[in-house]
């Protein structure tokens, strides 16, 4: 059984780290800033989930596993709103929405 | 190994990013981006506890606070720009950070094998004091006095920025008003991410007596999480003159004193806890803390008051 | 495991470290914005794969701290920063 967890945690984790493998490729090649911040929020986030995930296969408690999700979670609201922000910020006249 | 090569390696770079850079913006981000780095050399050093600190307090707080400070110089910035320092003071400041450094490489490198440490003394005697984490043991019973002094230098700095008001704006609301958005994405990011920060910090306090966190940490979280919310218009300053307000700055260090001066009369001396009741009166130390520290961290985020509340 | 996490944590470190080089060098304020957001994400991940790496649960409490002081920091560097006089985020 925890052999089979292990690797399930090898494949999430590896996974995950692929993505922030892509974010940062997108980020050092993209043309602008926006796409910059696209690839950056998006992959990278992604790339997190993808970790939590591996790692809550590794967790025996359920508060731990919890943790590790709300900390995902947070994450993603926090980088959601902020990439708004930052998006806004860059280019203040768009279209809206 | 490799990790740790890796990460001391970004951390110099940053570090010599951070001095290079032109403008003051990109070197406070800089500042920040230096913190969070050292936070995970702080865990690498299996030192969790510092690490929180640093994340929270060294890089989080301390960068907001001094890109305030950039805003408000950004006119000055331009027409200082002309006026470098000339090559004899760079040639000095060199030779004194490279002396600095020095030093501190050679002290490093001279230890002892194994370094001299309190650490097991420190651990044996925790059973007396109630707590778990031997920090928290050694920051509120074997050192409380250097945390007691901690949170009067806050509330002094505090005064050093109020002490810059405007004579018009004295006593005066402090920042500046934040329109808030009611559709607007900033509003709905307050409203989730503020809830939860703010239990999160009381977490991290409460956690503090037997795992790494405490009361410095979770009190940055729950300022940061109320300038969050003033930063979305959700919330304003209150006027600097209000009377609970200043009796919220001063309760912690007042508390602290008092339970300190009891000391003489419950155990041996100045902030001695009679075994029994050491956990509770640490206890009731670390709650009113909290509170002073996170509203003092809060206010001098905020700044020196600007406005006066509308009549 | 341990080898393995502590592996995936330095190979994000690495992935941040490339993305500080092109973000500090970006021009505008916006590009350096993002370095808060980066090393939030990426941070948070190295975090949580060294306090499985290391057993070091506290170094989870470190990440939800990160997560939300990543958060105030960016909003606050968004409002300080040049172009933000027009609020109405």
């Amino acid at each position: 059984m925890s052999l089979a967890l292990d690797l399930l945690t090898i494949l999430a984790v590896s996974a995950g780290v692929f993505f922030f493998l892509a974010g940062t490729v997108g980020l050092l090649r993209f043309p602008d800033a926006l796409s910059r911040l696209h690839a950056l929020t998006k992959a990278d986030n992604l790339g997190l989930g993808l970790v939590v995930l591996g790692l809550v296969f590794q967790e025996e408690r359920l508060f731990a596993a919890l943790k590790l999700i709300t900390v995902w979670l947070l994450t993603l609201l926090a980088g959601a709103t902020v990439t708004r922000l930052i998006a806004r910020n860059a280019r203040p006249a768009g279209p809206r929405g | 190994m490799v990790f740790d090569i890796g990460l001391a390696l970004l951390i110099v770079a940053v570090a010599v990013w951070t001095i290079a850079a032109r403008d003051t913006f990109a070197a406070v981000i800089g500042f920040v981006a230096f913190g969070l780095l050292l936070a995970l050399a702080w865990v690498r050093l299996a030192a969790p506890d510092v690490a929180l600190t640093e994340a929270a307090l060294g890089s989080g707080v301390t960068g907001v606070v001094l890109l305030g400070a950039s805003t408000r110089l950004r006119h000055a910035e331009i027409s200082a720009a002309d006026k470098k320092p000339g090559a004899m003071l760079r040639a000095a400041a060199a030779v004194l950070c490279t002396v600095v450094s020095a030093g501190l490489a050679a002290i490093v490198l001279v230890l002892p094998h194994p370094a001299p440490t309190l650490a097991p003394q420190a651990a044996a005697n925790m059973a007396a004091t109630g707590l778990g984490n031997p920090v928290t043991a050694v920051l509120m019973a074997y050192r409380a006095i250097d945390t007691l002094l901690e949170t009067v230098v806050l509330l002094l700095a505090l005064l050093g920025l109020w002490s810059l008001t405007p004579d018009p704006f004295w006593g005066g609301l402090p920042g500046r008003r934040h329109h808030d958005d009611p559709d607007g994405v900033l509003t709905f990011a307050a409203q989730l991410l503020v809830p939860v920060g703010i239990l999160v910090g009381i977490h991290i306090f409460w956690v503090g007596s037997v795992a790494p966190g405490g009361e410095f940490q979770g009190a940055t979280i729950l300022a940061a999480m109320w300038i969050l919310a003033a930063m979305a218009g959700l919330v304003d300053a209150p006027p600097v003159s209000r009377r609970w307000l200043r009796l919220i700055l001063v309760a912690g260090p007042a508390v602290f004193f008092t339970i300190g001066l009891a000391g003489f009369a419950m155990a041996d001396g100045f902030l001695a806890y009679p075994e029994s009741h050491a956990k509770l009166l640490i206890v009731m130390i670390e709650v009113p803390v909290t509170l002073s520290i996170a509203a003092t961290l809060a206010l001098l985020v905020a700044g020196p008051p600007e406005r006066m509340p509308q009549q | 495991m341990a080898e393995f996490l502590l592996a995936a944590a330095g190979f994000v470190l690495g992935m941040v470290a490339l993305g500080l080089v092109r973000i500090l060098w970006g021009p505008g304020d916006a590009d350096r914005i993002m370095a808060a957001q980066l090393l939030g994400t990426g941070g948070i991940a190295t975090l949580l794969l060294l306090a499985e790496a290391m057993h070091v649960p506290a170094a989870v409490d470190v990440a939800l701290t990160l997560a939300l002081l990543a958060a105030f920091v960016s909003v606050a560097f968004v409002k300080g920063s040049a172009g933000s006089e027009a609020d109405g985020a």
